[in-house]
């Protein structure tokens, strides 16, 4: 019975993990920014297509293509920053929306176009497959690696962001682009890299997930309800909110589905209204 | 738009102003009769893209003229389509009756519904609207027994419109049928919309806390929108259900709640026609495109929705208004504004 | 602008509809299916099949040119899938309906082909019900009752008392559940227990968790396509199922080509009952699958195969026919048809128009470095049991 307990307590929370993974890009992008980047996991599908061909056309070790899955995504998501996303910061949240909906379209058709329809394989080194037990409860070794490569993901943003000089500049340029530059901050310098941030860290997470998740060109849409859920219930420009979140969306979602089947595809939606209609704001939100 | 004089003569004559029908209304009403003649084999496309702009219509009313963003209004669509659908399943297959039905059923969950919506804003809002929506779209998909599950409602059979017209293979009834109520429930929105009650809601959108200073029962108008909102929605939704005597969980999907913002956002919130025009334009750009490649059109539709956000922002009547609104462009037709007795 | 795109559609549709010359010596065939979309790939794939018997049989017979329209239902919509067969028929003048990926897109198209009239072959969606619903549908794929029941009474007979059940929580997986269920207690096994886990679910671990708490000695496994088959191979493998014990079983989807890659060795021993997969012994299919590796540079699927058997099927009816598109003549030709597929032999059943075929088992097993579902038992001339059991 405790050792059923605990083993849900370690899964939900690994699976938790994933959804941070998924989605702490966007908290960065539409919490920081204030930019509703719908296309978040379409940067997040390019992560995946990277890994995956790295792997599989060029023979490359699994962790040797996850750097590089946040460094395409990255870019590619500067080039979109530089040439459309800034022109839209003002913009209205509906006209976001379209834009970045329009791009959506554009990467599914363009993925289908490349790679085909067909689910991509991933086949993960033999230390990342299997699993320990220890004291009669199993651990997947994927798992424990999701939450590693998690806890090291949230320790690095919240000191970059919080206690470097960049973090405070980035941070100044958000709240208010008139005084940081004219305390000559470089504002577009600013928001480019976070924008590559955030995309990059969309890439890495669709890197990560595709093992469990999947990959092929509908990724771009699939997994864009899961990934507002987490950043809406963490309360915006809250890294730690979304970390909180995903733990307590993972756990939540695991228990249910292993004590109370019944109501298992219900209770990923209940806690998430539940918990906005308890704190609009979110968890961790400073603002809604 | 506005004309500033009637504006400053007090806001009944403003709204009096608004509510008067343009010569451009006209024409685009007497055009949807066009297929009939034109093209009578794309009645059921016709009539396909008249039900979604009616839903479409029903979303701006709350969009674009309260401001509540919602991404699951496709729960009273769907709530609407599968009411008509079971009332006739289980032998009354009256259509007018059974849309009845389905308003009043979609109304009335969008009554229940309101209570929490008038309490939020913003992401929160967003996001409970998408929470109802799944959890509606759940439940449909587990109750089997009602719903038919994932296979679909089976058994759906109309009887004869009016007890005369058939819905038919070429849908030729589907298409009038459609296209009157959607004129009928435009004309409710209009009169809404260009009433007091109409204003007052702007008057929420742009600033609820003020509107609440000046005494305006915000929450009270709120409820009483989406109520009307969803009923109409619930309409389309039974429409969709009576004119192809079909229904299925994709009614509930979040995809055709995020359709059908896509779709009023291109057109234009907060606009009338917006809904309309987007409905058009996106419906009969994907069933051109999906004909020449039925693999690929996502990326056509995807770049005409990037190319209308950076060059008509606001949405295409948005972004038309705005180049018709600026100096230069009114320094242009200002000779044909004077011929047309229409200049200030 | 958008009345401009309205007019030229229109006058595209009237010059042809001017054109009847034509189409006297063309067949039209409208294929509505899902070419976008989360279930794009099985329309790839069936559209795969398509292309491919048309390549290797040419596109005219009988003296017919056959013509492929396609539209693309963009997933599940009965009420699209409904409009563009009607489209199809009366805008593009197409005699025959086919493709059909899903059951409610292929039930509501049913009422296109019984109301007009039109012979259609159902290529994939594989709900029983389905063929009742037009006298002009014969399908070509097959039924989730046929593979498994006989999954279940196969189980019996091969040493599982106590089963599990864990389905996807809609339609095809109830009916998977109830179909294996009934063959399984048919024969005298018992069912100890059993879930269905939400049809968008990501992680498996709770639910196999659940299973191996009571300790069955066979799982019963309905999982759809996409992400899940490897997702809950994995788990069972991570929450230390041993297969040599316990008999993991499932319909074919679990075990297909690209989730055994993803899975790896925590595939090893699945068992699966299916109509068709690559590595299926025949020459015929030897053939059949090189001719699509060096078509479409992969292997073929049971998509591949129902999009394959189905052209043929209107190949060989419109022969029979001699090119006439009469529905009555196109579904009495089909009535009772035999031949040899790709998958083995098989036939559509005069009385329901179904496929009759043969339900091959099979274990996973790694063969020259890759793994492969390998059969190793089969049941011949399965009929679909639903509708056996109709009152007639």
């Amino acid at each position: 019975m405790i050792t059923s307990v605990f083993g849900v307590l370690f899964d939900g929370f690994a699976y938790g993990m994933l959804l941070f993974l998924l989605s702490v890009g966007l908290s960065v992008t539409l919490g920081m920014m204030n930019f509703v980047n719908l296309a978040h996991c379409s940067f997040g599908m390019i992560g995946g297509y990277v890994t995956v061909t790295l792997m599989n056309s060029m023979g490359w070790p699994f962790l040797a293509t996850l750097p590089v899955a946040f460094v395409v995504a990255a870019i590619t998501s500067v080039l979109f920053e530089r040439t459309m996303f800034r022109r839209l910061y003002r913009a209205s949240d509906l006209d976001q929306c379209l834009l970045t909906i329009g791009l959506v379209f554009v990467s599914v058709a363009s993925a289908a176009y490349v790679y085909g329809t067909i689910q991509q394989p991933v086949n993960l080194p033999s230390y990342l497959r299997g699993s320990y037990t220890i004291m009669g409860v199993t651990l997947g070794a994927y798992r424990l690696f999701l939450i590693a490569i998690s806890l090291v993901i949230t320790a690095l943003l919240v000191l970059s962001l919080e206690y470097t000089r960049f973090g405070a500049q980035v941070r100044a340029a958000v709240d208010n682009q008139r005084m940081a530059r004219g305390l000559g901050i470089n504002v577009d310098g600013a928001f480019a890299v976070t924008f590559a941030l955030g995309s990059g860290l969309a890439g890495l997470g669709g890197a990560l997930a595709i093992d469990i998740v999947g990959l092929d060109p509908s990724f771009a849409l699939a997994y864009l309800v899961y990934v507002l859920i987490v950043v809406s219930v963490g309360g915006l420009g809250s890294i730690g909110g979304s970390f909180a979140a995903a733990t307590l969306l993972g756990i939540s979602d695991m228990a249910g589905k292993y004590y109370f089947p019944e109501i298992g595809s219900f209770l990923i939606y209940l806690v998430m209204v539940g918990l906005l209609m308890w704190r609009p704001a979110g968890l961790f939100g400073r603002r809604s | 738009m506005t004309s500033t004089s009637a504006a400053l003569a007090g806001p009944h004559e403003h709204l009096r102003a608004q509510d008067r029908w343009r010569a451009i209304e006209v024409v685009f009403w007497l055009a949807t009769l066009l297929p009939f003649l034109v093209t009578p084999n794309y009645l059921s496309l016709a009539s396909q893209v008249a039900i979604t702009a009616l839903f479409a219509l029903s979303l701006d009313l709350i969009l674009g003229y309260a401001g509540i963003v919602s991404l699951g209004h496709a729960a009273f669509f769907g709530f609407g389509a599968y009411a008509a659908g079971i009332l006739s399943k289980h032998g009354w297959g009256e259509p007018l009756s059974g849309l009845l039905f389905a308003g009043i059923a979609a109304g009335l969950l969008g009554y229940l519904m309101s209570f929490i919506i008038a309490r939020f804003r913003h992401l929160a809002l967003i996001m409970i609207t998408l929470g109802f929506g799944l959890l509606l779209l759940e439940a449909a998909n587990s109750a089997g027994w009602l719903t038919g599950g994932a296979d679909g409602l089976q058994g759906v059979r109309m009887w004869p419109l009016l007890g005369m017209f058939r819905f038919d293979l070429y849908g030729f009834t589907a298409y009038w049928y459609s296209l009157i109520l959607l004129f009928l429930l435009f004309l409710v929105s209009r009169r809404l919309i260009n009433s007091p009650f109409g204003l007052s809601l702007r008057g929420i959108r742009e600033n609820s806390t003020r509107m609440r200073a000046i005494g305006a029962e915000s929450r009270a108008h709120i409820r009483k929108i989406y109520t009307i909102s969803a009923a109409m929605a619930g309409i389309a939704g039974g429409l969709l259900t009576q004119t192809t005597e079909t229904v299925s969980l994709g009614v509930l999907d979040f995809q055709r709640s995020a359709d059908i913002l896509v779709i009023l956002v291109l057109g234009g919130a907060g606009r009338l026609y917006g809904g309309l025009i987007g409905a058009i334009i996106f419906l009969v750009a994907r069933d051109q495109f999906s004909g020449i490649n039925p693999q690929y059109w996502y990326f056509p539709i995807g770049v005409l929705l990037v190319v209308v956000v950076l060059f008509l922002p606001g949405g295409i009547l948005g972004g038309l208004a705005q180049i018709t609104g600026s100096e230069r462009f009114q320094r242009m037709v200002r000779p044909l504004m004077v011929w047309r007795g229409k200049s200030p | 602008m958008q009345r401009a795109t309205f007019l030229l559609g229109g006058l595209a549709a009237a010059l042809l509809a001017t054109t009847p010359a034509n189409a006297q010596n063309t067949v039209k065939i409208g294929v509505v299916m899902s070419f976008s979309g989360q279930f794009a790939d099985p329309g790839a794939q069936i559209d795969n099949g398509i292309k491919l018997y048309m390549k290797q049989n040419g596109d005219t017979v009988a003296g017919k040119k056959i013509e492929i329209i396609r539209k693309d239902s963009g997933g599940i919509a009965p009420d699209v899938a409904k409009r563009l067969s009607q489209e199809v028929i009366v805008r593009d003048g197409a005699t025959i309906l086919a493709g059909y990926d899903l059951t409610p897109n292929a039930l509501a198209a049913a009422d296109v082909s019984a109301q007009a009239k039109t012979f259609m072959v159902n290529m994939n969606a594989a709900t029983s019900v389905i063929t009742t619903k037009s006298p002009y549908m014969a399908r070509t794929s097959f039924t989730v009752y046929q593979l498994n029941e006989a999954l279940g009474a196969w189980a019996y007979k091969n040493g599982v008392r106590r089963a599990y059940t864990l389905v996807s929580d809609f339609g095809p997986g109830w009916d998977g559940e109830a179909a294996f269920q009934k063959g399984f207690k048919d024969a005298g096994g018992e069912i100890i227990g059993s879930a269905r886990y939400p049809v968008a679910n990501v992680d498996f671990t709770a639910f196999v968790q659940r299973a191996k708490d009571v300790n069955p000695d066979g799982i019963y496994i309905w999982v759809p396509g996409g992400p899940q088959p490897a997702a809950l191979g994995k788990a069972i493998a991570e929450r230390g199922i041993d297969k040599s014990k316990v008999k993991v079983m499932g319909q074919g989807e679990l075990t297909y080509e690209e989730a055994l890659k993803s899975m790896g060795d925590a595939g090893l021993g699945l068992i699966t009952a299916f109509h068709y997969d690559y590595n299926h012994q025949s020459a015929k299919n030897k053939a059949f699958v090189a001719a699509y590796n060096a078509e479409f540079k992969r292997n073929p699927d049971m998509f591949s195969v129902g999009g394959y058997d189905g052209m043929h099927l209107i190949y060989e009816t419109l022969k029979k026919t001699n090119g006439n598109t009469d529905p009555d003549a196109l579904i009495a030709a089909a009535k009772g048809m035999k031949w040899e597929s790709p998958r083995g032999p098989m036939s559509i059943d005069p009385e329901t128009r179904d496929v009759i075929q043969t339900v091959y088992i099979r274990r996973v097993e790694r063969v020259g470095g890759h793994l492969v579902n390998v059969e190793f038992d089969k049941i011949e001339n399965v009929k679909d049991p639903w509708k056996a059991r109709l009152p007639k």
